[in-house]
């Protein structure tokens, strides 16, 4: 009795585990290959089996959660203050995508997770924040949960010095969130605003 | 005898002060910063009139002055001190602009707003291995309004 029990549920995990890799199969073939069924200018990541989510505290203190956007697509990008080059232009990127969408713009949440908590205190990333747009957010990890999201992001950093300070080596990917708070699309350092702002809009449209 | 001897001296001054002028300067601008932002970016273009090493940077707003070069390692973007300089041939121009290379400024004594200027004084290497020096005044430019630059930083402008 007990092996037909465990015979019969083995089946049931056999078919479980058949029907995930159909559903798989399906989403690679967006991904692979060409552009996506959806139409995406970035990669689409959509049912990635990574970054489901993130709960730490913004540069105010308090703590954000994936699902407290709800409603609006996300764009998560990581970087750092003391950065030069591709964390303000992705910043700026952003905020332009942001006025191409226009009243649309409101549905667009700006997340920026810093790979450097050790120099970027709460204050710092305020004022930052608010040279690109008042509504972006920072999150402020601690070390360890800086280590958590990233790997939970596959997102790459590295402390590495410079003289008497250091920089940090990055993951410079942009990844956006659909309204219903689903990881959608990856999309590179290299893509323009109009990809970014196209991207969006798509992700708006099917919400 | 003595008055020609100095106007030949303030010749050969003026001689080896237009020798000098091996490289030209275009378009250089600051990153902006937040009060509390304590490195930022200086960019430009340098031509060059003769074989010439960019070497170094110095500016009085900056404790400490770096050449850098940003690379991209798939989506990975990598930041260093060039060792060595960097070298621009004769007629050539070098960008340094978001995407490539840039002059680190770091341990800011102030924050850069939109309208100031920072002065740079760069120091290359050019013929002979002499060492020479092209100051350089930097317009900041406002932090966040830099977007259309960004387009197509990266593999796109590679050539």
């Amino acid at each position: 009795m007990r092996r037909t029990l465990s015979s019969s549920r083995r089946a049931l995990i056999l078919r479980g585990a058949a029907l995930a890799a159909c559903t798989a199969a399906l989403s690679a073939c967006d991904r692979v290959g060409g552009p996506s069924a959806q139409g995406f200018r970035g990669i689409d990541i959509t049912g990635a089996e990574f970054g489901r989510g993130f709960a730490l505290p913004d540069h105010t203190g308090s703590l954000r959660r994936l699902p407290d956007f709800g409603g609006q697509v996300v764009l998560l990008y990581f970087g750092f203050v003391q950065c030069p080059d591709v964390c303000p232009t992705a910043l700026a990127r952003a905020a332009e995508v942001k006025r191409m969408l226009g009243p649309d713009g409101r549905r667009l949440q700006v997340i920026f997770v810093t790979v450097d908590p050790e120099r970027d205190t709460p204050q710092i990333l305020a004022e930052y924040m608010a040279a690109f747009d008042p509504a972006f957010i920072a999150l402020v990890p601690s070390a360890q949960q800086l280590a958590q999201v990233a790997a939970d992001f596959r997102i790459y950093y590295r402390k590495v010095p410079t003289g008497s300070s250091y920089t940090m080596d990055h993951s410079s990917q942009s990844y956006l969130f659909d309204p219903q708070g689903r990881l959608r699309v990856m999309l590179r350092h290299a893509q323009s605003a109009e990809d970014y702002a196209h991207d969006v809009r798509l992700l708006l449209r099917s919400a | 005898m003595k008055p020609l001897f100095l106007a030949c001296f303030a010749a050969a001054l003026t001689c080896a002060a237009v020798a000098q002028a091996q490289v030209r300067i275009h378009d250089p601008w600051v990153r902006g910063t937040v009060p509390s932002q304590k490195a930022t970016g200086a960019f430009m273009t340098i031509q060059a009139e003769q074989d010439v090493r960019l070497m170094s940077a110095a500016s009085p707003v900056a404790g400490v002055t770096e050449v850098h070069e940003m690379v991209m390692d798939g989506d990975v973007m990598r930041m260093r001190e060039v060792p060595g300089g960097v070298p621009i041939a004769k007629g050539a121009s070098l960008q340094l602009k978001p995407g490539g290379y840039h002059i680190m400024l770091m341990s800011l004594k102030q924050p850069l707003a939109a309208g100031q200027t920072v002065p740079i004084t760069l120091t290359f290497q050019g013929a002979g291995n002499k060492t020479f020096t092209q100051k350089v005044e930097a317009p900041v430019r406002a932090l966040g309004a830099e977007a259309a630059a960004g387009h197509g930083a990266g593999a796109a402008h590679k050539h």
